[in-house]
């Protein structure tokens, strides 16, 4: 997804926004909590983002857990000025004091809902499900 | 996914799938040790225990630094600074570490299975740092990984191991792991250091050197175990290294692209010459570099398995 925003952004006004991928899997809360261990992957940011605005992206905006994560992984990696959050989906339930700068749309779920993002990179095709439980 | 083990005891308990995932998560821990900021925090509040019962510096310094960059509170118990100079005996000071509430115990021992034993009674992970002659898992572990970083993979490739196989905890580990994804093994050394019925392990035995590593992708030199050969396995020092030592000139018989992997500590001259372990072929410091790694993933995921803890 940040990929595709990069790419309309350099339609948009030709500016050339580097792009990379962070794992958080090592900075959650839940090591040991939950039923399946999430496979650790790597993090990829072959640029420095000391004194850069970073706009973190996600696809879906829950409890926050894997936003304050992700901070904190961006953190150990340099002093950016200012780090913002682009979601697709906020879908509410948040547990932590977190809100997106930039929201695609807000979505009223209940937690045993599940919400899915699709893309066309990934899954062929573009597309929000909400999938009950 | 995660190891659904609470202790790592053996290679030979380990499946495939088992042993990919670990060097699938080693691969992301590599990165940490590139970083500026050399800490994730995903072990906050655990704790490792480094309980050593005979003398290390790799394996003991590289799980302290691997508990250290995942954030766990690491303490090292070294034999001759505790009680156990005293003649405690190991299962009392793992009921007396237990009483502490360790998440992980890492232990070395000169007794074949008393990482089992350990196991056995305490709740905390027990991870095998060598027993004995038996097994040292995480050793085969970041080997495994050292051959894929450079091959690229690890199935259909053809290792020699070569030395004194019997007394070598490293050698059965290795042996079982290589032999587990998918490779091809051969054991060399004087017949005095070949176990009997060492290819029921299904490998190939040879007790000449330079007919043992004609046709192999790696080339994996034990150490010559000085502290274990009052038992007069062969004549001398001299006649075990001009036999069974790597040397430039009896590399010339091998692959061009032979990789040369020991586990350390190397008896320069003797088991291997000082232009061969210095030389462009050899990973023993890449070895080295990437034990912190595999170690990182083995306590991430023991310690992430849902029972432990």
């Amino acid at each position: 997804m940040a990929r595709r925003i990069a790419q309309e952004l350099k339609i948009i006004n030709g500016a050339d926004i580097p792009v990379g991928t962070l794992d958080v899997t090592l900075y959650r809360d839940d090591l040991g909590r939950v039923g399946l261990q999430p496979v650790v992957r790597k993090t990829d940011i072959p640029f420095p983002i000391n004194e850069r605005r970073v706009v973190l992206v996600d696809d879906v905006l829950y409890t926050g857990r894997t936003i304050r994560a992700a901070l904190d992984s961006l953190i150990d990696l340099g002093r950016p000025r200012l780090i913002q959050l682009a979601v697709l989906v906020d879908r509410g339930h948040r547990e932590l004091p977190i809100r997106a700068d930039y929201v695609g749309k807000n979505v009223p779920t209940s937690r045993q809902e599940q919400v899915q993002v699709l893309l066309t990179e990934e899954d062929g095709v573009d597309g929000v499900l909400i999938v009950k439980g | 996914m995660g190891l659904a083990r609470k202790d790592l005891l053996r290679m030979q308990d380990l499946t495939a799938d088992e042993i990919r995932l670990i060097l699938d998560t080693a691969e992301s821990m590599k990165q940490v040790a590139g970083r500026d900021i050399k800490k994730v925090p995903a072990l906050r509040g655990k704790t490792l225990i480094n309980l050593f019962y005979e003398a290390s510096t790799r394996t003991r310094t590289s799980f302290e630094i691997a508990g250290k960059w995942l954030s766990a509170d690491v303490i090292n118990v070294s034999t001759s600074s505790s009680s156990v100079a005293k003649g405690e005996s190991l299962k009392d000071t793992g009921l007396t570490l237990q009483a502490m509430h360790p998440d992980i115990v890492v232990l070395r021992h000169p007794a074949s299975g008393a990482a089992e034993f350990l196991a056995k009674q305490l709740a905390a992970s027990v991870i095998n740092a060598g027993d004995g002659a038996h097994e040292h898992p995480s050793q085969a572990l970041l080997d495994l990984f050292t051959i894929r970083e450079k091959k690229g993979r690890l199935e259909g490739l053809k290792a020699a191991i070569v030395g004194d196989i019997a007394h070598s905890r490293v050698a059965r580990s290795s042996i079982h792991g290589m032999r587990k994804v998918g490779m091809e093994v051969r054991v060399a050394g004087p017949r005095t250091m070949l176990p009997c019925f060492i290819d029921r392990l299904g490998v190939e035995v040879f007790t000449d050197l330079e007919r043992a590593i004609a046709d192999v992708d790696i080339i994996m030199m034990l150490r010559l175990q000085l502290e274990r050969q009052q038992a007069g396995l062969f004549p001398s020092l001299r006649e075990y290294s001009r036999l069974f030592g790597l040397t430039l000139p009896r590399l010339k018989g091998a692959k061009s692209d032979v990789l040369i992997m020991h586990p350390g500590p190397i008896n320069r001259g003797v088991e291997i010459a000082p232009e061969v372990a210095d030389g462009p072929y050899s990973l023993i410091l890449n070895q080295v570099e990437n034990g912190v790694a595999v170690r990182m993933a083995l306590l991430y995921l023991l310690a992430g398995a849902p029972q432990a803890g």
